[in-house]
């Protein structure tokens, strides 16, 4: 029973990672209906930049400081790559993304080297675990799992509350309409980009001193992601949640049967599995996909 | 018209890069293949730094025999194919006395057979066994043996009178190959396998696997890998309540590994080379010397980076290289392989190396020390602690 | 037709040229890495006829390629030996499936003769792409990407994960694979030559059939696909079935590539199936022009060629992301064009007018 709770609690945890990148993709998507290739290169930067700024500033300053940076870089990026495109086709979206993504990769090679970082934790140390009744679990998963949850309630209340949330799912209803309305579409996806790329880095901050952050370390959680994103339907935030604890504890309890080694097999042949027979998701409304183009 | 216009690429494309090679200078000319980016960066690049440094020193100096060396690193990103074409290059093209590397078991076995076809001697900076054995006439290599590492960690569970242990190790040659050598070599101490898993080397989060082996009864840990997975293992075994002790491979001989670790690294107990502990070892010790001047060089020279291994299996490859020359007195391959491998005594940053006709690797099981963490740093294992590594109480 | 032949008389002079080039210079060594990149070229020509022709992208390819690869490798070292008795190797060994050679270091090996792998192979992948053709085409846009793509990881995590596909060392000693007696496909310096040119010779057919089926039924079906599946589809052709039968071809392409070059390097390892590989593959199509089989196979050329040769250093894959970014921004028709200059022109004017008007 305890056994089968530290595994539930595993997958808890990876599933908070997966739902953090996966929240990011589905924010891009909706403003401009592109998925950003590079979105786990913003988590990776940053870790990054938040453990290079850890040196000269407490840990909180150096965290909101690398998200803000992280914020400024995602918006050039949309400025410089994207902004100035003509009704680009998916394919070269796709292209150019990971076009991205390789080049930030790259670049954080040559800027940071090959080795690993981690942020100390929050509150103790590694090795600090609160025992639940025979279930030990490590308090910088109630910091991601808090801080995650959070962040899902504000963006809930951002999106339906604030003019700019409103503004931005109206982009992602219709666009034409949206512009018709006197709304800004373009800069829309400039502020798309700057949000997910926030809550990338932000969740770079949190899962660094559980994971380590490296720089080839975003593609890897891109991965998850979308296979998040995918399983709960993409656009939708809150099913993408759900579709991440699910497939964490999945993966959990794959190692039981599997070799571990197998593991992300396992959870993209699901992904496959659900492309193939419910591409709207795994929550997602059968009638809306009807109108989608998969 | 749009075919001439691809005609005419190609044709520039071959006039820039069949540009005739300039005529060689009197230089000794020395490859090296080095998986410097890609998965395998963490051994390729400490391995640039050390050589680049190592033949600088050796050119001010005035090179070998006279001639400077002619360094030639070539970045494999740690794939095969890419170790295969370098390795043609320099051995066809650019006729090097010798090659230094590839990091990576398997591009080494991809080019085990050209060096022999090649007549080139090869200086592997990878630790698979089947590197040198069965031994290729051509084929040497720096890192000590798996096996040996593999002794010395079930000698100790012996001493500490455990039976039963639970083996991790991550889905890469390194963790494959200690993998094999701990299920062929537990029995024989008197060990069983209770618990036997294979992890993703990018993993983020080992909880489950940890749990898994915790579950299975096994008093000790031994975890097998190189990447930064294994700073995970340890971190999670700690929180998930296992307090039993954990061995970790020579491949944890790297501080930024205990520094991502944290707490949970202390009295984690691996065999390594002595550069970890080069500081504290006792000054008549014979790798003293050796250890300190590079440990200083390097740290001076890239700062922040510390000093691992890795980079000193670079480091002794060409450290032997030189040494088999100088033996031989001469700069023509066949004199400087027989040279090497009639090599005695040779200190290196791994050990004090041996060579002979079957012998390729020169190390033995006194290459390694058992070695703990202390205080955020490694120490020598002292024999008499050993009842427990005991870990930190839980809150 | 006779445009076509000169073009491919055309491309077969360049190929001589090259060699005939390194010859004079003495610089034959080169061949080596032309003759890799011939290999890659054949997957790429595959490939640009399904992302270029038949509007499929696939982030998958080097699965293909590796699954070739490492079941050739597979079948041509594992010993058999020790099942000799067996009646299912017995049976193998009479239907002349078998072949006993001698190892680097002397011991005995019974494994599948190099033809027979390469056929299993081959056709295995054929059938694999053949299954999950059918329900990845169904799909369009991002989930095509992400499907391609995740079957990409899929085999990489399998042929990681696999301790008897060497895990992450790959497979090394691969024997050289003699295709007709004395023409061998191996790494020794003395083929080096006659390698270069059954390479180049097999992508020359390869391109041959492909430009044939181009200018065939099937090659218009394709065009009206690619330019609106809808009507194409209303018209009468059946989209999946050429959409299939292109993803199936191209998967074989790259078999053959990935089979090919592992008995020509002696050794593969999981970097072959790694997801920066198929995109790579992607680049270099996306480069010479998506639809452009010549602009795709001088790309590949080129930039494979430099790539094996190392001339890019520590920058090898920032390279290609570079390229890829920069193509795909300012000339997403592909570099290989007579209106590359014209497109400048416009941007610029574009650009100037903005200015002006601001």
């Amino acid at each position: 029973m305890e056994l089968l709770l530290q595994y539930i609690v595993a997958g808890v945890t990876y599933g908070t990672i997966y739902a953090i990148v996966a929240i990011g993709f589905n924010i891009i998507y909706n403003t401009t209906g592109i998925i950003n290739f590079a979105q786990g290169e913003f988590v990776m930067l940053g870790g990054m930049t938040a453990f290079t700024l850890k040196e000269y500033l407490p840990l909180p300053v150096a965290i909101i400081s690398a998200v803000i940076i992280t914020m400024i870089i995602g918006a050039l990026i949309e400025i410089v790559f994207i902004r100035w495109l003509h009704k680009p086709s998916v394919l070269r979206m796709i292209i150019i993304t990971i076009g991205l993504s390789i080049l930030i990769r790259e670049t954080a090679l040559h800027i940071w080297g090959e080795g690993v970082t981690a942020l100390p934790y929050f509150t103790g140390t590694s090795v600090t675990s609160v025992n639940l009744g025979g279930v030990f679990v490590s308090p910088q998963v109630f910091w991601a799992v808090g801080i995650s949850s959070i962040m899902v309630i504000l963006l809930g209340i951002f999106f339906n509350f604030t003019l700019l949330g409103k503004q931005m799912r109206a982009c992602s209803a219709n666009r034409e309409a949206a512009r018709l309305c006197g709304i800004s579409t373009r800069n829309m996806v400039t502020f798309s980009f700057m949000l997910s790329a926030g809550i990338g880095a932000l969740g770079g901050c949190i899962v660094s001193p559980i994971t380590y952050i490296q720089y080839d370390s975003g593609s890897q959680l891109a991965i998850k992601g979308f296979t998040v994103a995918i399983l709960g339907g993409l656009g939708n935030s809150t099913a993408a949640v759900a579709a991440a604890m699910i497939l964490g504890i999945l993966e959990s309890f794959s190692i039981w049967a599997l070799p571990a080694a197998y593991k992300d097999v396992v959870s993209i042949a699901i992904m496959l599995i659900i492309l193939f027979v419910k591409p709207s998701g795994l929550f997602g409304n059968a009638a809306a996909a009807r109108l989608k183009e998969y | 018209m749009k075919f001439a216009q691809i005609l005419s690429a190609l044709m520039f494309m071959v006039v820039v890069s069949v540009s005739p090679v300039l005529a060689a200078k009197d230089t000794v000319k020395i490859g090296a293949l080095l998986a410097v980016t890609g998965p395998a960066s963490f051994l390729g690049a400490p391995e640039a730094r050390s050589l680049e440094m190592l033949v600088a020193g050796i050119n001010k100096k005035g090179g070998l025999k006279g001639k400077q060396i002619e360094l030639i690193i070539k970045d494999t990103g740690a794939s095969t194919e890419k170790a295969v074409s370098f390795a043609k290059q320099l051995i066809d093209e650019e006729k090097v006395l010798a090659i230094i590397g590839p990091s990576t078991s398997g591009e080494t076995m991809g080019i085990k057979k050209l060096a022999e076809e090649g007549k080139t001697i090869l200086l592997s900076c990878a630790a698979a066994e089947a590197i040198v054995n069965p031994v290729g006439k051509y084929v040497f290599k720096t890192p000590q043996k798996d096996s040996d590492a593999v002794i010395k960690i079930l000698d100790q569970i012996k001493k500490m009178k455990l039976t039963k242990i639970g083996v991790l190790s991550s889905n890469s040659g390194f963790g494959n190959a200690g993998k094999g050598q701990i299920e062929k070599l537990a029995s024989g101490h008197g060990l069983t396998i209770v618990s036997n898993e294979v992890y993703d080397k990018s993993a983020n989060d080992l909880t489950g696997e940890v749990t898994k082996v915790k579950a299975s009864g096994a008093e000790a840990i031994i975890n097998w890998s190189i990447e930064p997975a294994q700073a995970i293992i340890i971190k999670n075994a700690r929180q998930i309540g296992f307090t039993g002790p954990i061995f970790q491979s020579h491949g944890f001989g790297n501080i930024k590994y205990v520094e991502a670790a944290g707490a949970a690294a202390e009295g984690v107990m691996f065999p390594a080379g002595r550069l970890l502990i080069a500081d504290v070892l006792p000054k008549n010790h014979p790798q003293k010397t050796v250890l300190v001047n590079y440990k200083k060089d390097y740290e001076t020279k890239f700062k922040p980076d510390a000093a691992s291994t890795f980079g000193g299996h670079a480091y002794d490859a060409m450290l032997i290289l030189q040494k088999g020359i100088e033996k031989a007195n001469s700069l023509d391959k066949e004199a400087v392989r027989t040279a090497i491998e009639g090599l005695q005594g040779i200190v290196g940053t791994g050990g004090v190396f041996n060579f002979s006709a079957t012998d390729h690797n020169g190390l033995g099981l006194d290459a390694f020390e058992m070695l703990t963490v202390k205080n955020g740093k490694f120490t020598m294992l002292e024999q008499k602690v050993e009842k427990k590594a005991a870990p930190k109480k839980k809150k | 037709m006779s445009a076509k032949f000169i073009q491919i008389f055309g491309f077969a002079v360049t190929i001589v040229a090259i060699q005939v080039f390194t010859q004079l210079t003495d610089s034959s060594f080169h061949l080596t890495q032309f003759t890799m990149t011939a290999y890659y070229s054949l997957l790429v020509i595959g490939l640009c006829m399904l992302i270029g022709y038949a509007g499929q992208i696939s982030l998958g390819h080097a699965g293909f390629f590796a699954i070739g690869g490492y079941m050739s490798a597979f079948l041509t070292t594992h010993n058999l030996a020790a099942m000799k008795g067996t009646p299912f190797i017995a049976l193998l060994s009479k239907l002349g499936l078998l072949v006993e050679r001698k190892d680097l270091y002397g011991g005995e090996l019974l494994a599948f003769h190099p033809w027979s792998a390469c056929i299993l192979s081959v056709c295995t992948v054929l059938v694999i792409a053949y299954v999950i053709g059918g329900p990845v085409l169904k799909l369009k846009g991002h989930y095509l990407a992400m499907a391609t793509l995740g079957f990409g990881i899929i085999i990489y995590r399998i042929v990681l994960g696999t301790s008897s596909l060497g895990a992450a060392d790959g497979i090394s000693g691969v024997p050289g694979f003699s295709i007709f007696p004395g023409v061998m496909i191996g790494g020794s310096g003395s083929g080096r030559i006659l390698n270069y040119y059954v390479a180049w010779g097999i992508v020359i057919a390869g391109m041959t059939f492909l430009l044939n089926l181009i200018g065939s039924r099937v090659g218009r079906a394709l065009s009206a696909i690619h330019g609106a599946e809808d009507a194409a589809e209303a018209m009468g052709i059946p989209t999946a079935n050429y959409k299939l039968r292109v993803f199936v071809l191209s998967a074989g392409f790259a078999a053959v590539a990935g089979v090919l070059l592992t008995h020509y390097n002696g050794s593969i390892g999981p970097s072959e199936a790694s997801v920066m590989k198929s995109v790579r593959y992607v680049a270099i199509v996306a480069i010479g022009g998506m639809t452009s089989l010549w602009g795709a196979i001088s790309m590949s050329l080129i930039l494979n060629y430099f790539s094996l040769r190392g001339s890019f250093g520590t920058y090898d894959d920032a390279v290609f992301g570079v390229i890829l970014i920069l193509i795909m921004l300012f000339a997403p028709d592909g570099l290989i064009r007579k209106q590359v200059l014209g497109d400048l022109k416009s941007y610029l004017k574009r650009i100037r007018s903005k200015a002006v008007a601001s």
